[in-house]
């Protein structure tokens, strides 16, 4: 399995660590409910078919890159920059 | 029919004409008192349990392919009681006890061996590791015995005792540790379910839950819709999706796990053995095929076939340990998708849907689980109470902070 980094160019696989859905990145913010970090940590859609799953470049460039994958074919269709996209909203937050 | 020696020499006598199929194949029912979603070891053992020891017969085993084409036909086989925290290991104690009389109880041979365990280690940190370990395995009754490095090599002289990167301290031994032949164990529970008047139901894949004012009512499948009083959700690696029919997101990944069975060869490995410092663990099958296993290959999947990286490890780690096998050739390769929870430890609860159950989140250790997973979830299904050795396999774990983290590696689900 390659992996196209939008730095690098297409890696082998072993270069990247998985951190699993791309929900990872999405931290609650401080103070936010158990249910909040039960459902951030824990809880997972856990598709058999498109995901979006977080792999880190560890042995390239370091960046953190979402990518859409087929967890059945493990066919790669779009990868990004987890920088490009939209800062997420903190969940949760309690004012 | 009973088996017994005399039945097998009878047969033996005049051609082996007398044999029956060991189960039937029903249709399915309208309506049973309960359902259960998987016919593999846990789902058979379930149904065994809930008809021999509950009395529960009206029962239906619901398989989308045939009995034992998930993972308990996929395994390595391994069976041991080592673990260590509490919660885990009064549970696996207990199925170690069930596996110990499960032949005589099932009238089947499921070749369960006691050959004995080793799990090396490899640095003064890891002996101590293995002794805490050995500790808690004879505090909660079962067997361990730490072994130096002489020890070891009076027991397993092919090791390469002279690598210099990770060298042999000793082992932690677990005699009552070993294997089964994986799909005898399927089929053994599959003739004791049918024979206590279970319907088992292959080809048949649940589609939907049917869910009313709370309470489930049934499911759809490919074969129509069922309904039932009481639904068993027991999917190993497809838990999500089965879940996701009533409603529910669980704490889960799915994630391929590899194995490797070599030609057959004469008895070389006697034991099953671990290495402590690369992904590898091995046996040898009755037929000879040297049987071996490593880590997930660490994404999500559902393809039951794996990557050339982790068949690349698992090979180096073995040439590491044992140099010996580098000549025997590899016969076959296979993957199968496995449940992994965030904190590597299984769950057998109810749901927030009245009669809907689940079992799940074996992670890559589940076919030494199967005859107390069966028991325990026989038991919350017929009693509405988590028996005592699953009490804290709760759903509910994760949200609380009560997480059996045996690995101590924190809540990412492929680190377990
Ligand atoms: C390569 C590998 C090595 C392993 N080695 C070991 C080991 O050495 N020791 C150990 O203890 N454990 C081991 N395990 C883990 C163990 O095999 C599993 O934890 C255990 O088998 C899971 O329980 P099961 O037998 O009920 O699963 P399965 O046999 O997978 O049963 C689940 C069943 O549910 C069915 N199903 C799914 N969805 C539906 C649906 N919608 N409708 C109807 N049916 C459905 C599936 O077809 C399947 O037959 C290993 C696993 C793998 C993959
Ligand atoms: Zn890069």
């Amino acid at each position: 399995m390659r992996i196209t980094c939008p730095l690098c160019g297409a890696r082998d696989r072993r270069e990247f660590t998985y951190y699993g859905a791309s929900v990872y990145a999405d931290r609650p913010a401080e103070g936010a409910a158990p249910e909040v970090w039960d459902d951030y940590l824990h809880l997972r859609d856990n598709p058999a078919g498109e995901i979006t799953d977080l792999w880190y470049h560890e042995l390239g460039c370091s960046a953190w890159i979402e990518v859409t994958r087929n967890t059945v074919t493990h066919a790669i269709s779009a990868t990004r920059l987890l920088a490009d996209r939209a800062t997420p909203t903190k969940k949760g937050a309690r004012s | 029919m009973r088996y017994s020696g005399l039945s097998v020499l009878k047969e033996g006598l005049f051609g082996n004409k007398g044999w029956k199929p060991a189960w039937r194949e029903p249709e399915p029912k309208a309506e049973y008192d309960v359902i259960i979603i998987g016919g593999g070891g846990h789902g058979l053992a379930t149904a065994y349990y809930l008809a021999k020891n509950h009395g529960i017969t009206n029962v239906a085993v619901l398989e989308k392919g045939y009995l034992g084409s998930g993972n308990v036909g996929r395994n390595t086989t391994i069976v041991r009681a080592n673990y260590f925290l509490s919660g885990n290991s009064e549970f696996y104690s207990h199925s170690l006890k069930l596996w110990e009389g499960l032949e005589l109880d099932l009238n089947y041979n499921v070749m369960h061996s006691q050959r004995g365990i080793l799990n090396l280690f490899h640095s003064d940190g890891q002996r101590d590791a293995a002794a805490r370990r050995g500790n808690a395995m004879v505090n909660q009754g079962d067997d361990a015995e730490l072994l130096d490095r002489e020890a070891v090599r009076r027991m397993v002289p092919y090791l390469d005792f002279e690598q210099t990167r990770f060298p042999i301290y000793g082992g932690l031994l677990h005699r009552r540790g070993g294997t089964a032949r994986h799909d005898a164990v399927a089929w053994g529970f599959a003739r004791g379910a049918d024979m206590r008047g279970v319907d088992l139901i292959q080809n048949c894949e649940v589609t939907g839950i049917d869910i009313q004012d709370g309470r489930v009512r049934g499911v759809q499948t490919t074969r129509g819709p069922i309904r039932a009083k009481k639904v068993g959700i027991v999917a190993a690696g497809r838990s999500g999706q089965v879940a996701a029919m009533a409603g529910m997101r669980l704490p889960i990944e799915s994630h391929v796990l590899q194995a490797f069975v070599t030609e057959g060869l004469k008895p070389v490995i006697d034991h099953v053995v671990t290495y402590g410092m690369g992904h590898f663990y091995i046996s040898q099958s009755d037929k000879g095929g040297l049987v071996f296993g490593g880590d997930l290959d660490f994404y999500a999947s559902y393809a039951a076939r794996g990557n050339l990286p982790m068949l690349e490890h698992v090979m180096e780690a073995g040439m590491t340990l044992m140099p010996m096998i580098g000549k025997a050739k590899i016969l076959r390769s296979w993957g199968g998708i496995v449940d992994m929870t965030p904190d590597g430890s299984p769950i057998i609860d109810r749901t927030d849907v009245g009669g809907l159950f689940v079992d799940c989140g074996w992670n890559y250790g589940g076919f030494k689980a199967t005859p107390a997973s069966g028991w325990c979830m026989a038991h919350l299904m017929a009693t509405g109470e988590p028996h005592e050795v699953a009490r804290r396999f709760r759903l509910d774990r994760f949200l609380t902070g009560h997480l059996l983290d045996e690995e101590g590696t924190g809540s990412q689900h492929n680190l377990h």
